[in-house]
């Protein structure tokens, strides 16, 4: 077993972007993310790849998209309004079928909101977020060791794919500290093999065309239908959780991230109660893991659902169920973290009083 | 066994780097560990606070609302913290800058003059190393030489004059109670 350092999550993201290839960084400083461009200006310049701190969120989007049309990992990372700010650009490269990895450490919103960690930007993360008709691949991190495995895991899809990837982290995450294992080998980026489409200089082939639209009658719609038909298989293949103390449980709660945490402290106090609870923990947030989620309602009938905002993600609770259970919600808007205690009450007046 | 513990005073006490140097000392003792600061908006003579949960299985929640252990440094921080202890819990307090008495009959209260023990020894900012060093005696959670060791991994730059202030700090501590 290796070594385990104790790391902060935004560091510990940086570490994992590096071991995952990639050597392309470009974004603009905001709190609570700051660590990941401070360490990467200086990793970054070790190791002989590229940081730039641009002028704004949007330039750094569309850098970010130039870097990896011409093929090469690249990231960017931000929190809440400076991903607000980079929507555009990430319905460009949506519209381009580049694989690119946008970090988002979510604090308080709406507007400037706080510094605090949020889950409030959920909606914008998985219907897509910019205009158009278009989903990126949503990774739900819920500790440091995953800040450091989940870039490998969302450029590997975001590649097979062609379609950008986000990691939903937030202000608890970032900031927190935890010991992580670098775990896997580093990835040399030069030895992942060139892509059949990236914009490499065609000097002895055919040029390649990147690009987010076509004027031509009827050809947007075919590339649309395409483009559902790659979501469908995403759907279809790439749903990934957690779960724990499912098997019997009376109520299960759903949850990611940082309120996955709490709510498994919330379902282990529960259980040394006498109460049959359990634990969904989402990883995919797009796709969403529906298919766990209906097979669970035709045998739970208690779900609750835990998120900090006026919740979002309960709507997807409730299509993936269809309604057929009953669904519960505990929400903490505005930088709000819900604690352990706090769940455990809100499971106990669902189920009804102790046992 | 799990321990959940919060460190809370002014910012410049050394508030952070006793929550760091306790989730460092407890890693290198082979134990699943977290710590999770007040961030962003943090400066000298704010408030600043930390949790730090240490435990024999892997952490559920970095969250801390009921601490086992609460270590106090200054009088915003007692009235703030106090009433969340757990029942049966240790509160520690720098008796040197709080003036109010704590109220709970059913903790166990330690109070200690860090800061006078502290320029005693050399240096007020030590205070913070007194008190790691009361605690980590009077709940047997870590090894003293497994502190003296986690403060090298916190002050990476510090010499080696200090460094060895520390350690007296945390021996003088542990030797106090």
């Amino acid at each position: 077993m290796a070594e385990k350092k104790l790391m902060y999550g935004n560091h510990a993201m940086v570490e994992g972007v590096i071991a995952a290839g990639c050597r392309f960084f470009a974004g603009y400083p905001i709190t609570p993310q700051n660590e990941i461009p401070e360490l990467m200006s200086i990793r970054m310049n070790e190791i002989g790849g590229v940081f730039v701190q641009t002028e704004s969120e949007i330039s750094a989007i569309n850098m970010l998209f130039g870097a990896a049309a011409a093929g090469k990992r690249a990231m960017t990372s931000s929190s809440s309004p400076g991903i607000s700010l980079m929507q555009e650009g990430i319905s460009y490269i949506a519209g381009a079928d580049i694989p690119v990895l946008v970090v988002n450490v979510v604090r308080g919103g709406p507007g400037l909101g706080n510094i605090a960690p949020s889950q409030s930007d959920y909606y914008q993360a998985t219907r897509g977020g910019g205009h158009g008709d278009y989903f990126t691949i949503t990774l739900a991190p819920n500790s440091a060791q995953d800040l450091y495995e989940f870039p490998r895991l969302a450029f590997e899809l975001a590649e097979k794919y062609r379609n950008p990837a986000l990691i939903l982290a937030d202000g608890l995450l970032g900031q927190m500290m935890e010991p992580v294992e670098f775990s896997s080998k580093p990835i040399d980026p030069k030895s992942l093999p060139e892509k059949e489409w990236a914009l490499c200089g065609c000097k002895g082939r055919e040029r390649r065309v990147v690009r987010s639209y076509d004027l031509k009658a009827g050809k947007l719609e075919v590339l649309n239908l395409r483009r559902a038909e790659k979501y469908a298989k995403i759907i279809n293949k790439e749903q990934r959780f957690k779960t724990e103390y499912c098997d019997d449980a009376d109520l299960v709660i759903v949850a990611y991230g940082t309120c996955s945490r709490v709510s498994d402290a919330a379902v282990k106090m529960a259980r040394d109660k006498g109460f049959k609870v359990g634990l969904l923990r989402l990883i995919t947030l797009w796709p969403f893991p529906m298919d766990v989620l209906g097979d669970m309602a035709k045998k739970v009938d208690n779900f609750l659902v835990v998120e900090m905002s006026n919740g979002q993600m309960i709507d997807d609770v409730k299509l993936a169920t269809e309604c057929r259970s009953r669904i519960y919600f505990h929400g903490r808007p505005g930088g709000g973290v819900p604690t352990p205690p706090e769940i455990y009450k809100r499971i106990e007046e669902v189920l009804g009083g102790a046992r | 066994m799990t321990k959940e513990i919060i460190i809370s005073g002014f910012g410049g006490q050394g508030i952070v780097s006793s929550g760091i140097i306790l989730a460092y000392a407890g890693l290198i003792e082979d134990k699943h560990v977290t710590f999770f600061p007040s961030y962003g908006a943090e400066m000298r003579g704010g408030t600043a606070n930390c949790s730090v949960v240490v435990s024999g299985e892997p952490v559920a929640s970095p969250i801390v609302a009921n601490p086992d252990i609460v270590v106090i440094m200054n009088e915003p921080s007692l009235t703030r913290f106090e009433p969340t202890i757990k029942p049966g819990g240790m509160l520690l307090y720098n008796k040197t800058l709080i003036k109010s008495q704590p109220q709970r009959k059913d903790i166990a209260v330690v109070s200690i003059e860090a800061n006078v023990i502290a320029e005693e020894l050399g240096q007020a900012r030590i205070a913070n190393m007194v008190m790691l060093g009361v605690m980590i005696k009077k709940t047997k959670l870590l090894n003293l030489e497994t502190l003296k060791k986690a403060q090298r991994k916190r002050f990476v730059k510090a010499n080696d004059e200090q460094l060895a202030l520390n350690d007296k700090a945390l021996e003088k501590g542990y030797g106090l109670l």
